[in-house]
């Protein structure tokens, strides 16, 4: 034998995705948005995000490195794109050590308690802006913009006072009391748009949640019925739609549960918005059906090709 | 254009470039060496030798045959005397029963197949003398032909789908053959479209290959054959696929068979090979064979004589340009890696693909992220990642109840899946170990019934 040949089973070429390349993009997809924040919301912010950044890589390197001693996963860019979408979803007052104990809650608790990524059952990110939300209520909701406290458009629309909502423009770019990463709309859409020209995700799971949530809170007359617009554009619900309830694991594989699942959201999102006792669901819508993904992935399982019909099956690709 | 084709599948780069607008060269060593003819690798029985040590064979003589319904014999290539019966590595990596020939360099014909019959074949013994010749699947499988055309009488034939799709990547050995043999091939259809005189013939291409389109489309004068050229994608030219997509009929799950809809089909160098059976009564003996990658020198299509070593195709393209990480035979999406490069080719060797370092993919599998790529990608509308897992747990029933048997391991989901999961190896242990399960629980049947 001359040459020592290695023997694997096919295929033996692949495409261009990998999980970090994957990752790549949507960090790639975040950092406008975050521009515009931190432009709008202070220098702050942006020590806000590396803080999460930096908690959450770490926490994972630690965990894995002197508790599990297991092969450190932090290179698949994972636990970046949890700190960052945590800090996106922090208000840019919160304190320092608040968001690192929200960074070690996701990563440890959430992700790496169920097995590591690909796991978790639930969304890191989110369930660590809910626990900061019942444990630190206040500091949670204070929201400045222009060193002036203010109300975001939800809490405005839920107290009934109107007459301050934000121009369509300032909506677009970001200029209004918010969360540091769900402001910027544009910078937002155009991220997701890059995403789904790219083949990370599809359009499927943001639109849905997104126009579902408009419709349904226009129906439930949500601070009367007079902004559909703004229902979509403010809140976290872009940031939500685009980048949380897509998160692969914790969103259903088929095409079928991917609309139930988007629109169970967007159903659970404008009935908190309308009735609940927060001005903003979409942690929570959510979160909550984040678990129902199993059940949802039971039950629209693809028919195989060349079962009985009696399935879920659309041609498309035919003649 | 809107041409026909199936949901799901990939687009991996095509790599034909390499060697689609190569004509078919002839390689045909005339000094004395050794040919290999393994005894199995089609699908049924395994031949058993018709020569042994010593004995003196001809160039188309058959050297091992079985009685067995589904199996096809085996014919030397030369001429020469059989120097070992013995077992020898093949493309597998597996050791088997192979009769070696050490030939003359002389080519000396045996009596064709016809001459054996005694008389020009006729539409009814055309079935007989495609076993006879050896026929079998030319894609890799090498499901033997005459199987394939002795359907059951409940099951009439409406369609025979000639498969030029060749999706794999890389190779043109069907390509070339339609540039080169139209009315071979066009021919071999015929054939077997005397047998079916119901079916209409239809030949089946992607559309990558416009070349061919052209060709075989000027060619055919048959009314009852059309050229369907199909979308480009991956894998176009899986049996289900490729009936799905030229007529719209889903083939049920395992274990039917496409005649359960209707449809016959045949690769395009199985037609070629009906052709030259059933005009000049030649059996299976040669074949092309696409030498390519970028390991290799200077990537040709080479028509071989069966049983030659897969070194010398090598070296008569120029031998390798660097060190190859991985040798295949066949294409990238299915082929098979191979542990050596000193094994015979057979009648399933579509082509040999060296690759270097950097472009064998060699990655390290991390953990599933359930981002559901296999599954939009799965042509068989499977849920690739929750077999996978059933798998990997030894959870062999609930493999089965995903259908897991139903996969047909085109590698579509492991090529896209960014977590490099080995998911191939894990369907291919699935269905091993629960075909291997029921044989056993058939077998253990069999013997409590026998006790009673």
């Amino acid at each position: 034998m001359d040459t020592k040949l290695t023997v694997s089973t096919s295929p033996h070429i692949h495409s261009e995705f990998t999980t970090r390349n994957i990752m790549g993009m949507v960090i790639f997809a975040l950092v406008p948005a975050g521009i515009m924040g931190v432009y709008f919301l202070g220098l702050r912010s942006l020590g806000v995000i590396a803080a999460c950044i930096i908690a959450c890589v770490l926490s994972e390197w630690a965990w894995q490195k002197f508790v599990m001693h297991t092969k450190s996963t932090i290179c698949d860019l994972s636990a970046v794109v949890t700190g960052l979408l945590l800090a996106y979803n922090l208000p840019p007052t919160i304190p320092i050590w608040m968001s690192v104990a929200g960074s070690l809650f996701a990563i440890i608790i959430v992700k790496q308690f169920y097995g590591g990524i690909g796991c978790n059952i639930v969304n890191p990110a989110l369930a660590a802006r809910a626990m900061m939300l019942i444990s630190w209520p206040t500091a949670m909701t204070t929201w400045t913009i222009n060193g002036i406290s203010g109300a975001t458009p939800l809490a405005a629309m839920k107290a009934g006072t109107v007459s301050g909502m934000p121009s369509l423009w300032d909506l677009l770019t970001g200029n209004m009391a918010g969360c540091i990463g769900e402001t910027s709309s544009l910078l937002l859409i155009l991220g997701g748009a890059y995403l789904v020209w790219e083949g990370v995700i599809s359009a499927r799971i943001p639109l849905t949640y997104i126009l579902t949530t408009a419709i349904l809170s226009a129906l439930f007359n949500h601070g009367g019925g007079m902004f559909p617009i703004h229902e979509m554009l403010t809140g976290g619900l872009l940031i939500g739609a685009i980048f949380m309830a897509t998160d692969y694991t914790t969103s259903p594989m088929s095409e079928k549960g991917q609309y139930i699942y988007a629109a169970g959201c967007a159903l659970l999102t404008a009935l908190i918005r309308t009735w609940g006792g927060y001005p903003e669901g979409v942690s929570f819508s959510i979160l909550i059906m984040n678990v129902a993904v199993p059940l949802i992935d039971k039950y629209t399982e693809p028919r195989v090709f060349g079962a009985p019909k009696n399935g879920y099956f659309k041609r498309t690709g035919g003649k | 254009m809107n041409l026909p084709t199936f949901l799901g599948g990939v687009h991996p780069p095509e790599g034909k470039s390499l060697t689609e607008n190569k004509p078919v060269e002839t390689l045909r060593p005339t000094d004395v060496r050794e040919f290999i003819y393994p005894m199995g690798l089609h699908i049924g029985a395994p031949c058993s030798p018709l020569v042994k040590k010593g004995d003196a064979v001809l160039a188309g003589q058959k050297i091992g045959d079985t009685d067995a319904f589904v199996s096809a014999p085996k014919y030397s290539a030369v001429s020469g005397t059989v120097k070992a019966v013995e077992p020898r590595m093949v493309y597998t990596g597996a050791m088997e029963m192979c009769v070696v020939v050490e030939s003359d360099g002389k080519y000396t014909p045996a009596p064709s197949l016809h001459e054996a019959l005694g008389r020009k074949p006729t539409p009814a013994d055309y079935v007989k003398l495609i076993r006879e010749a050896g026929i079998v699947g030319s894609g890799g499988a090498c499901f033997p032909t005459h199987v394939k055309l002795s359907p059951p009488k409940d099951k009439p034939i409406k369609h025979i789908i000639v498969n030029s799709a060749e999706c794999e990547p890389f190779l043109n050995c069907d390509n070339r053959l339609m540039i080169e043999n139209p009315d071979e091939v066009l021919k071999g259809l015929e054939f077997v479209l005397e047998v079916f005189p119901e079916a209409e013939g239809v030949i089946a291409i992607e559309n990558n290959k416009t070349e061919a389109i052209a060709t075989m489309t000027s060619h055919n004068k048959n009314p009852r054959i059309k050229v369907m050229p199909l979308q480009v994608k991956y894998p176009q030219g899986a049996e289900k696929m490729l009936i799905w997509s030229v007529t719209g009929k889903e083939v049920p799950l395992v274990p039917a068979l496409p005649a359960d809809v209707g449809c016959i089909v045949l690769n395009t160098r199985t037609a070629w090979q009906i052709w030259a059976a059933i005009e000049k009564g030649l059996p299976v003996h040669e074949r092309i064979i696409t030498v390519t990658g970028d390991a290799i020198v200077e990537p040709k299509n080479l028509l071989v004589p069966l049983g030659l070593n897969m070194r010398d195709l090598i070296h008569e393209c120029g031998g390798f340009t660097e060190e190859p990480v991985k040798v295949i035979s066949g294409g990238p999406m299915m082929g098979i890696a191979m542990r050596s490069i000193d094994v015979p080719v057979v009648k399933g060797t579509s082509g040999i693909l060296a690759l270097t370092k950097k472009s064998a993919y060699l990655a390290e599998e991390s953990a599933c992220i359930r981002c559901g790529k296999c599954v939009e990608v799965c042509p068989m509308h499977l849920e690739p990642t929750s077999l996978d897992h059933a798998v990997r747990r030894r959870d062999y029933a609930e493999f089965e109840a995903l259908g897991g048997m139903n996969c047909i391991e085109c590698g579509s989901c492991a090529y896209t899946c960014p977590a490099s999961r080995h998911l191939v190896q894990s369907y291919k242990d699935g269905k091993a170990t629960v075909t291997a399960n029921r044989r056993k629980a058939a077998a253990e049947a069999k013997a409590k019934a026998e006790a009673k």
